[in-house]
């Protein structure tokens, strides 16, 4: 009888699972090594033209300059973007644990750019940030200062649109921040207090500390996003080329002009497979930095 | 004694929400210029307009755009509600061979690039006869891994007697998902389908590969590509974009509390 009942179990069990374990292996993992698979064949519009090229295009990546140059952008774009997130979303969320009157109306204004569509946001901005006729440079020129190019400059371009991103981003880091401070309990402050620590101490010694948890997860999260970014970088520059003389040019951005401008779908699955090497590590080792945490 | 850093706290969070705010008010008030006035430094229109969104809204297919979105949001939202917490239900409460491995298979698909899918992806619809049509649309995001991971997590903590009450009652194993477990998860429901809703509503990577003509554009695609042949008629774009940004902000207007929640219940608790 008991018997019977657990294999009952067991068949509705496989029963509730059968379409979604299919949509996870077709759709989500089998894809995976499809592109694994790919980038071993020449796969372009010409399907006449479609060959197994073994390790070719992976040789072929050693010697390509605008990776290179996508590489070296991306690389740009994490190293400092996700340090000027961390540190400015963890000053919101001081900012909002240190006021108790309309911290939910804050919350919510600092909040809101992070649900908004990236594409309405990318165009306001490269129409604030207009050489020629943005507010921005109004606003230079009021306070006697020289126009500056942002977008339209290969100087400026990175940064411009890593500070958009980063703009959009902060509120989600200070929601997860501030939720990360209301976690800590208050008497480690009050004892720390009555010993004679000061304020730096606290946040040196107690703060930052208990917080080491949620940094790790906001720097992954947030290392992952600048590794994919791709809607802004096309929408701020007008185009999908990366511009100005691709300045601009990230991973995500070159993986989608070699598939879909160029059609070297066999190339850009390569590509991926780096990516997805790249995040890989980056995974690893925030599970080695979380797990450590866990000892103390 | 501590009013000083208290007021400053103020004036500082004060100074960010107007850098915050600011773009979406300037996108609203060029919105309304007429065209002549778009260069204006004035932030106020001096002859507030409706005609940019009557251009928009008319000689664009922007309805059409709109309605393709809320079809592939609502959808997908549905589908994630639905199986999410049938697979997350399923690994938490029954017991069965292989649940571990097939747990750890769901979840290892969570560290794959988006990038890497996509073209695969594009190739399946190709064959299959997928481009430009709402099943290609839809297809990638019926489930969602993170989503399993999550519930899971919440059913783990309804007390097993809840369900055998049920069982003894005479509802099938389905039912008993259906109309005991399912309905206690309310809060990871909510917080799971408003995200779903909003990363399907603003996505736009997989939207510009599989879609190929203008009817069958989502909002962010449409907005994207209107945009780039608008050229500098910034009063009709900053109209669009507008009318992309407002649903969004109305829904964040309605379930703030859940949505915040949900950040925090995926970043801090999870």
């Amino acid at each position: 009888m008991r018997l019977s009942l657990a294999r009952r179990e067991a068949l509705w069990a496989f029963a509730f699972l059968l379409l979604p374990l299919a949509f996870f292996l077709l759709v989500r993992l089998w894809p995976a090594f499809q592109a694994l698979w790919l980038s071993l064949y020449e796969w372009n519009a010409d399907p006449a033209k479609r060959a197994f090229v073994g390790l070719e295009h992976y040789q072929q990546m050693l010697g390509d300059k605008l990776l290179r140059k996508a590489l070296l952008n991306t690389l740009l774009y994490t190293l400092v973007g996700v340090p000027a997130q961390l540190v400015l979303g963890l000053g919101v969320a001081l900012l909002l644990n240190a006021v108790e009157r309309f911290r939910d109306l804050f919350r919510a204004i600092y909040f809101a750019p992070y649900i908004t569509p990236a594409v309405a946001v990318a165009w306001v901005f490269s129409w604030m940030l207009s050489p020629n006729f943005g507010i921005v440079n109004e606003v230079l020129r009021l306070l006697g200062l020289p126009a500056q190019p942002f977008l339209q400059s290969p100087g400026q371009a990175l940064l411009t649109v890593t500070a958009v991103v980063v703009w959009q981003n902060l509120g989600f880091q200070g929601v997860l921040f501030l939720a990360g401070l209301q976690n800590i309990p208050r008497e480690y402050y009050e004892a720390a207090r009555i010993d004679g620590a000061g304020s730096w101490a606290l946040f040196r010694h107690i703060t930052l500390p208990l917080l080491n948890p949620v940094i790790v997860f906001s720097a992954v999260i947030g290392t992952i996003g600048f590794l994919q970014l791709f809607t802004q970088v096309v929408n701020l520059n007008f185009t999908d080329q990366g511009g100005p003389l691709s300045s601009t040019l990230a991973l995500a951005l070159y993986i989608y002009q070699q598939a879909f401008s160029r059609f070297e779908l066999g190339y850009a699955a390569a590509i991926t497979v780096l990516l997805f090497v790249i995040i890989l590590l980056i995974t690893l080792v925030q599970l080695r930095l979380l797990s450590r945490r866990v000892e103390y | 004694m501590k009013r000083w850093p208290t007021l400053l706290a103020y004036a500082v969070l004060l100074l960010g929400s107007l850098a915050m705010a600011f773009p979406f008010v300037w996108m609203l008030f060029t919105s309304l210029k007429p065209f002549q006035e778009i260069f204006s430094l004035w932030l106020l229109p001096q002859h507030p307009t409706l005609d940019n969104y009557r251009q928009v809204l008319l000689q664009t297919q922007f309805p059409r755009w709109f309605f393709n979105s809320l079809v592939v949001a609502v959808i997908t939202t549905l589908s994630v509600l639905f199986f999410d917490s049938l697979v997350g239900y399923t690994l938490a409460k029954l017991r069965f061979p292989g649940k571990g491995v097939i747990f750890v298979l769901i979840l290892s698909t969570l560290m794959i690039p988006t990038e890497m899918l996509v073209i695969p992806w594009y190739v399946m619809s190709a064959e299959n006869g997928w481009v430009n049509t709402y099943w290609g649309l839809l297809f990638p995001g019926l489930m969602s891994a993170f989503g399993v991971f999550l519930l899971r997590q919440f059913f783990q903590t309804l007390p097993s007697d809840l369900l055998d009450a049920g069982r003894i009652d005479g509802l099938s194993e389905f039912g008993v998902f259906w109309r005991v477990a399912f309905p206690l998860v309310r809060p990871a429901l909510a917080a799971l389908g408003i995200f779903t809703f909003l990363g399907n509503w603003n996505s736009f990577l997989w939207p510009l590969v599989i879609v190929q003509t203008a009817e069958m554009r989502t909002l962010p695609v449409g907005v994207a590509l209107f945009s780039g042949e608008a050229g500098t008629a910034w009063n009709l774009i900053m109209a669009a974009s507008s009318l992309a940004v407002l649903p969004v902000l109305l829904v964040f207007l309605f379930f703030q509390r859940q949505i915040i929640e949900g950040v925090v219940l995926t970043g801090v608790k999870g």
